[in-house]
């Protein structure tokens, strides 16, 4: 990737989101920043809880009603947080899509597939229902559902979830969106459907040069998917990188207990999967610090105190110049929010 | 081809369906009998005749006749008309307002909801019957007037069951999934809530028919509702409880036919009920 001095497709900086609950006013997002390129894949992994999905959700503009955003999310170069409610109607489904986890309950049981591919192509494209209904068969055809042409015509109910995940995959990118956000797509879905689903996501993606954000909890499954990841812990990016160089090397210790824990082939029978200890702390009781201090091996007094800064971490293959005090910060190194991490690959 | 198919299993299923085809049958009997008595009734409904009057059933008058020598089975045939009205003119306020006020509280929330749903707290704080009795003491009594106050005690009913149904619809994937596709929170309400509530609003929509053909009947009863000489089951009753010892029947007959088109509805609601449940007829 090259830096470029043009507008990038996606720019979010220091987004905060606060919920009401029942406990009151609480901070969910502590400061996500990052930015897209067209073409950019970026994947956001992190465990339940850590705000991937918020993060998607504040990007759409579809936060609960009472959640309160600051920070900016900029598309293309508009600030979406400022944008009203049908400025933003008119930017979904047109240069911003979604893909959902349950292909089972998102799609009404009540319309038929095509209308419901139909619909956004009527609504920002002004499509008669013909011409829609035949740019939805060209779509299901390209998502590659099999005997397109007969399902046309089928309710939700008649499709394996696979089939509608590549239906909603098509409805997500009906108006062909600059960037499209797939929130866990293949969770719900069987392990063999799962990375057809995501390679096929991947290949439309590459196809209309779109920007695509993979939001997971599955490492393996990014691995082929994204150039780029971020890991999120207790609503905040802990660690952001290449794919291949976290794979590389993991500087943060909550991105290497993440590692340890996956599950590998050729473990002996009986082993014991690695965990990292105790629980992510509730959201209405964060430490006032790094939030994974309480479970850090390597925790310092510091660490309860203060945020820790984001720290880049050198790529060993090549030198990094003194670029590194430039402004805007290099998007595309590799940056960890632990003062800790030399010592920690030390001890590795 | 698998639309027409569905069409005539659900048909089939509709078919076997024990209490549905019974109150359905009820339900059509009665819209039959009010079509009917608009051309057609053995006499016509004011004609008195006073040397045949508390006849019993004969071959000219099949229920007999009333204190006035009015025949009985052409009063029930002309007095389904009024039931029939009242009911579909009190449903439709019932739904016409109080479906879109549920659904603008669930689609918009916070105080709008509030207001709305206070609102229906208020309404149905008050019994129906009173609040109509209270509506004819300031209008006076009538048809319209009691037509009114029956519509105006369902616009809650529909107004929070609409409500509690589209909340839930708003909960599923498919209305964020619709917002994500650029989808205002109007066009989504009609096009995804709607249509998921509907099953909902049409069983009520049968309940709070019977509903209000009871309440008619109980304000004719009254004198509050249909006026003389337009007959009303209600007034029937009214007229045969003076005829209490000596033509105990006259009472009877309007009894069992608000009895029976009350049963009827609620059958075909219960019926309904079943049937347009997907989970309830999985399980069947």
């Amino acid at each position: 990737m090259t830096p470029s001095n043009t507008t990038p497709l996606l720019s979010v900086r220091n987004l905060r989101v606060g919920l009401q609950t029942s406990h009151g006013q609480l901070e969910a997002l502590r400061g996500v920043d990052f930015e897209m390129q067209r073409g950019d894949t970026l994947g956001l992994i992190g465990e339940s809880g850590c705000g991937k999905s918020l993060t998607a959700l504040a990007i759409m503009g579809l936060l609960p009603e009472r959640a309160t955003v600051s920070g900016s999310i900029a598309l293309n170069g508009t600030d979406l947080t400022q944008l009203s409610d049908e400025a933003l109607c008119t930017l979904r489904g047109t240069r911003m899509a979604m893909i959902f986890q349950e292909p089972m309950t998102a799609l009404n049981p009540l319309h038929p597939i095509w209308k419901q591919i139909a619909e956004p192509l009527q609504l920002h494209q002004g499509m008669d229902l013909v011409a829609a209904k035949a740019r939805a068969l060209e779509l299901l055809e390209r998502v590659q559902l099999p005997r397109a042409r007969e399902r046309l015509d089928n309710y939700p109910h008649q499709l394996s979830g696979g089939q509608r995940q590549r239906v909603m995959i098509s409805i997500a990118l009906a108006c062909q969106p600059d960037i499209l956000i797939a929130d866990e797509p293949t969770t719900a879905l069987d392990v063999t459907v799962q990375k057809e689903v995501l390679a096929l996501i991947r290949q439309l993606v590459t196809e209309d040069g779109m920007g695509l954000l993979l939001i997971s909890h599955d490492l393996g499954l990014m691995r082929d998917q994204v150039e780029r990841v971020m890991v999120m812990y207790g609503g905040a990016v802990v660690e952001s990188a290449p794919i291949k160089a976290l794979f590389g090397m993991r500087a943060h210790p909550y991105t290497q207990g993440l590692f340890a824990a996956r599950p590998k082939l050729g473990l002996k029978r009986g082993t014991r999967l690695q965990t990292i200890a105790g629980n992510v702390p509730e959201i209405f009781n964060w430490p006032q610090g790094c939030a994974f201090a309480d479970r850090c091996a390597y925790v310092q007094d510091n660490c309860r105190q203060t945020v820790p800064q984001l720290e880049l971490v050198p790529d060993k293959a090549d030198v990094i110049e003194d670029k590194v005090a430039d402004k805007p910060k290099r998007v595309d190194a590799h940056w960890v929010r632990c003062p800790e991490w030399q010592q920690l690959e030390a001890s590795a | 081809m698998s639309t027409s198919q569905t069409f005539s299993s659900s048909v089939r299923r509709a078919l076997q369906h024990p209490s549905f085809v019974a109150g359905a049958a009820i339900v059509v009997l009665l819209v039959i009998s009010a079509t009917v008595s608009l051309f057609w009734s053995p006499y016509p409904v004011g004609d008195i005749d006073i040397p045949n009057k508390l006849a019993g059933p004969s071959a000219q008058h099949w229920f007999g006749t009333d204190s006035l020598g009015r025949d009985i089975a052409s009063l029930l045939l002309v007095g389904s008309q009024n039931s029939l009205l009242v009911g579909f003119i009190a449903v439709g306020i019932g739904l016409g307002l109080g479906v879109p006020l549920g659904l603008l509280a669930s689609a918009r929330r916070g105080w709008v909801e509030e207001v709305v749903m206070r609102a229906a707290d208020f309404t149905f704080a008050f019994p129906a019957l009173l609040s109509a009795i209270l509506l004819t003491a300031i209008y006076g009594p009538g048809l319209v007037v009691s037509i009114t106050a029956i519509g105006i005690f369902n616009i809650p009913v529909f107004a929070r069951i609409t409500r509690g149904a589209a909340n839930a619809v708003w909960s599923r994937d498919f209305t964020l999934a619709a917002r994500a596709a650029g989808k205002t929170k109007w066009a989504i309400t009609w096009e995804h809530v709607l249509p998921n509530v509907a099953s909902v609003l049409i069983v009520q929509a049968t309940v709070q028919f019977a509903i209000a053909i009871l309440a008619e009947a109980a304000l004719s009863y009254l004198g509050l509702g249909t006026q003389p000489p337009n007959p009303s089951w209600g007034r029937m009753l009214n007229e045969a409880q003076s005829q209490m010892f000596q033509a105990p029947m006259l009472a009877v007959y309007p009894g069992v036919a608000i009895a029976l088109a009350v049963l009827g509805l609620n059958l075909m609601g219960d019926g309904l009920r079943d049937l347009l449940d997907p989970r309830l007829s999985r399980t069947r």
